[in-house]
């Protein structure tokens, strides 16, 4: 007899099947978890989601006699009343006969759709699907790479700032035993012992041998030295290419006046997402906000959404901070750039082609990708009206019909927020053409 | 008649009585506890109880484990399939809302016999479930004709680490989708993909010298050249295109679908063929399980009630865990009436439990009505040389068509209902009386016979040299068809193995007249 303990198995057996499963309601899948994004907080968006798959996909058929045709025979434990030769009113159909038919429908009714919980990996990873990130590719092969050291091993020469302190001592250690060298403490022992008898009687006959054992100790111990040169390790670095894996994303908002909440919570949707997507992209993601009126400031993310600011609105404000910043702190060489700027579209008309230029010039070549979402009132564009359009967009325009990197679209709705989301990042190629 | 019945519970050998130290107390084990447990049951099951079994591996494991042996109908290892996820993901949805319980154990028919059982479990439970796996039901495995005849025990695992690897290659070199299409289908027909009857050997190369020579000797010695004068026909060089001889050599009529697939369909590919055969072997390996669920169960827990009592009474486990075990006990052998809420059919714990008692009661003290109804066992006294000897020859539907009892027909108050739609009302067509004895055991060995239970399908002829049109017959029994949109799904996929249309005709076996019709064409799914 054997027994074996099989708890500290890796578990997940059962994960290829899965991933086929996942595979097969990829559809059902994808819909349930775009209807979970809708409705969901947006912040609660990365948990894990129950999926209703209905059984149109994963039906397993079999050949199997109807319950409801022909003869059924049940046999029925429990009998309390009933002779041979008794009839019974049937029971209403959907409740039939026996418990076998009952048992059956049963089965049928869970066979028509069943739920299952899909992990927050997996929701996050159907959530995202189809997207990418606009011009990676580009940059990857253009500066993706950055020279960076790491640890290799030990050299016998280097700066003092590299000593490797704990393998020198070891070195040194190894040494002093081989050689024996005499050690402190049985030093100190015969300098008292010395001292002792010196005290006691100057004259006594064994001082002198003590004398001379103590002066060749001294000797020995000057000549084999603590740390010999010959023991010195430094630690050893080398250089590797490193693939940027650190983004940045720029929010920027108008926080002026006519800035209402609704405005401010589409905002703060669009950058969540983005948020969300560059964190599964990118092993360190940084965030930088800037809110402006008629000027621009940096800001922490609670002053950001939370406090209300008056004055008119100097877009250009904000992108000269924002060119600021990206001076000072993130060299695009380093550094994956995202912005989304968020606004009502108010502008300064005065202001726009300094704008415009400051996009050009400065801005975009050096971000990935410029989102600029238009958000508008919950009740929308009224029917019938022509499309008003305001400032800002009359100003991004025309940049972005020559610049891809710039893309912008207008949000009314909450809902609409997912769905332009994905048409911003939808993994497809060619030029975007920006329409409200 | 013996006037000292071995068979009974409440006798014990003197040497036995309160021998032992208590195997553990409380609730913890661990592996020590296990062995002492193990070897206590075995003392008790092979002297005593004259089990043979398999050598027992243990294998302790998390919830988590036994979700996932769930999800690969409780094999060690198995290919990999979108079903199986799927199943995986219901089980794990039930358990999680704490809808269903995960099973004490589950018990692999392999040599070695594997049981898996669960670490939550207490120490009694432990006893309870290496009494009930560990040494019932792999006494049933190694010894039941069924198991014996149509399992083998020492390849099963090897089988199924190559069927792994084979598909996992096939999925390499075909692609996913190509690998599941044949899997879907093959699934599908998995019910259609059995042996009910051992196949005629084939001959082998060197029978068929040996006869081929003795032919040639037999010839040479009944020569007369006589013959060589007579006039010979004209020879008509017409292939013989009778359907006789066309459905000997496809071996028509076939009932295993899947067989006949991986043999005569034209289109399919080696490696679709050989994953056909796969699913075959799997489907023919769990065949015997269906076929003994009652004897099945009724055997491990005959074997774990003998001996958890027996341990009880000997000391080696304590009266708290002795009434655990009553009640886990207790619970698995409930059977509630018909109309009960949570009546959802006969629990096989329930009828295999009682049926082999009572089968014990019959040996050892007999009434009249079983001497008159059971003449051959009736007072033998030898208990379980009786219960070993059913245990080895019979199935479901003989063993309850052969032993169940009048007594227990009474006791468990059965009675048979027929529900046929041309009459207005229900039936009762028999009772637990005298006049009903006979026709109400033969109706519920029915409800245990797969042949009854599985629709009659078979291949009926196909004419590989012209349209190649299959069709197949559905023998409708008691006038029930098919469910229609399920048959349809699985002869979509029957048609996309065989690569041409299909038919299949419900035809009702008294007068031949076609009930139905159900057609499929081929999809280009495999070509």
């Amino acid at each position: 007899m054997h027994i074996i303990d099989r708890r500290l198995n890796p578990g997940g057996k059962s994960l290829a099947n899965r991933q086929r499963f996942l595979r097969r309601v990829r559809d059902v899948a994808q819909r349930a978890v775009r209807e979970a994004a809708r409705d969901r907080d947006i912040r609660n968006i990365d948990k894990e989601a129950s999926v209703t798959v209905p059984a149109d996909g994963v039906r397993e058929p079999k050949f199997v006699r109807s319950p409801g045709s022909g003869v059924q025979n049940h046999i029925l434990p429990g009998n309390k009343t009933y002779v041979e030769g008794d009839t019974i009113e049937r029971p209403p159909r959907g409740q039939s006969g026996g418990g076998g038919g009952q048992a059956g429908e049963g089965g049928q009714d869970s066979e028509d759709s069943f739920q299952f919980v899909l992990t927050r990996e997996e929701f996050l990873e159907l959530f995202l699907e189809d997207l990418e990130l606009p011009d990676l590719a580009k940059r990857r092969l253009a500066v993706v790479e950055t020279e960076a050291l790491r640890r290799a091993g030990y050299m016998v020469s280097g700066s003092p700032a590299n000593l490797a302190l704990t393998r020198t001592l070891r070195n040194s250690l190894s040494r002093r035993i081989a050689l024996k060298r005499p050690k402190a403490d049985d030093l100190a022992a015969l300098e008292a012992q010395v001292r002792e008898i010196e005290a006691r009687d100057p004259d006594a006959p064994e001082l002198a041998d003590l004398l001379a054992e103590l002066e060749r100790v001294r000797t020995r111990s000057q000549r084999i030295p603590y740390i010999d040169p010959i023991d010195l390790r430094y630690r050893r670095f080398e250089a590797y290419p490193r693939p940027v894996a650190q983004a940045v994303m720029f929010c920027l908002m108008d926080v002026s006046g006519s800035m209402t909440e609704h405005m401010k919570d589409l905002a703060k949707r669009f950058y969540i997402l983005l948020h969300i997507f560059l964190v599964r992209r990118y092993k360190h993601v940084e965030i930088v906000f800037i809110r402006h009126t008629d000027q621009a400031k940096e800001v922490d993310e609670e002053t950001f959404f939370g406090s209300r600011e008056t004055g008119g609105t100097l877009v250009s404000s904000a992108l000269v901070e924002m060119k600021r910043i990206v001076a000072e702190r993130y060299n695009p060489e380093d550094w994956n750039i995202y912005a989304a700027q968020a606004s009502d579209g108010d502008n300064v008309s005065s202001d726009s082609t300094t704008s415009q230029d400051l996009l050009r010039s400065a801005i975009l070549p050096a971000c990935q990708h410029f989102a600029y979402l238009e958000v508008g009132d919950e009740t929308g564009p009224r029917a019938g009206f022509v499309e008003h359009r305001t400032t800002l967009w009359r100003t991004y325009e025309p940049v972005s019909k020559t610049n891809p990197v710039l893309a912008m679209r207008k949000v009314n709705h909450r809902r609409d927020i997912y769905p332009v989301f994905r048409e911003l990042f939808a993994r497809k190629a060619g030029q975007e053409t920006a329409a409200p | 008649m013996s006037s000292a019945p071995s068979g009974t519970t409440r006798l014990a050998s003197p040497a036995l009585i309160r021998t032992g130290e208590p195997l553990f107390t409380g609730n913890d084990w661990d592996f020590d506890t296990i062995r002492r447990i193990h070897d206590a049951c075995e003392a008790v099951a092979g002297p005593e109880l004259g089990l043979s079994w398999y050598p027992n591996q243990i294998e302790i494991i998390t919830a988590e484990q036994m979700l996932d042996a769930y999800a690969s109908i409780g094999m060690p290892l198995f290919y990999k399939h979108w079903s199986f996820g799927k199943h995986f993901a219901q089980h794990e949805a039930g358990y999680r809302r704490g809808l269903m319980g995960l099973a004490y154990e589950i018990v692999i028919n392999s040599n070695p016999c594997i049981s898996y059982i669960m670490e939550e479990n207490t120490a009694t439970m432990q006893t309870l479930v290496i009494a009930h796996a560990a040494f019932g039901h792999n006494h049933f495995f190694k010894n039941n004709y069924l198991f014996r005849q149509w399992t083998d025990a020492e390849g099963i695992l090897d089988y199924l680490d190559f069927a792994k690897r084979y598909i996992s290659r096939c999925e390499e070199r075909y692609g996913h989708g190509a690998v599941e299409a044949v899997l879907d289908a093959a699934h599908a027909l998995m019910n259609q993909g059995v042996h009910r009857y051992p196949r005629k050997k084939r001959p082998d190369l060197s029978s068929e010298q040996r006869r081929e020579r003795e032919r040639k000797e037999h010839q040479e010695r009944m020569y007369n050249d006589l013959w060589r004068t007579l006039p010979a026909k004209a020879k008509t060089d017409k292939p013989d295109l009778s359907v006789e001889r066309r459905r000997a050599l496809l071996e028509l009529p076939q009932e295993n679908i899947l067989y006949f697939l991986e043999k005569a369909a034209p289109r399919l590919r080696p490696w679709q063929r050989e994953i056909l055969r796969i699913v075959r072997h799997v489907a023919q390996y769990f065949y015997p399980q269906r076929q003994t669920k009652v004897m099945n169960e009724g055997c491990a827990t005959y074997s774990h009630y003998r001996i958890m009592t027996r341990l009880s009474e000997t000391g080696r486990i304590s009266e708290a865990a002795y009434l655990e075990f009553l009640q886990s006990h207790t619970n698995v052998i409930r059977q509630p009436t018909y109309e009960d809420r949570h009546y959802g059919g006969h629990n096989p714990y329930a009828i295999g439990f009682a049926m082999m008692t009572d089968i014990a009661r019959i040996c050892t003290e007999p009434t009249e009505e079983d001497r008159a109804w059971f003449p051959d066992i009736a007072g033998s006294g030898d208990a379980m040389g009786v219960l070993r000897d059913v245990w080895e020859n019979y199935r479901d539907e003989s063993f309850i068509a052969q032993f169940l009892s009048p007594r227990l027909m009474r006791q468990l108050r059965l009675f048979h209902v027929v529900d046929d739609p041309d009459q207005p009302e229900l039936r009762v067509e028999a009772i637990h009386d005298e006049r009903g004895y006979r026709r109400l055991r033969r109706a519920f060995a029915r409800q245990y016979d797969v042949a009854w239970l599985d629709p009659d399908i078979e291949v009926i002829d196909v004419d590989l040299e012209g349209d190649r049109k299959l069709i197949l017959h559905h023998r409708v029994l008691n006038r029930v068809l098919l469910q229609k949109d399920e048959a349809h799904r699985v002869l979509q996929h029957l048609a996309d193995l065989w690569g041409y249309d299909v038919v299949l005709k419900e035809v009702d076996p008294a007068t031949g007249t076609v009930l139905k019709e159900h057609t499929a064409s081929a999809r280009p799914t495999f070509f």
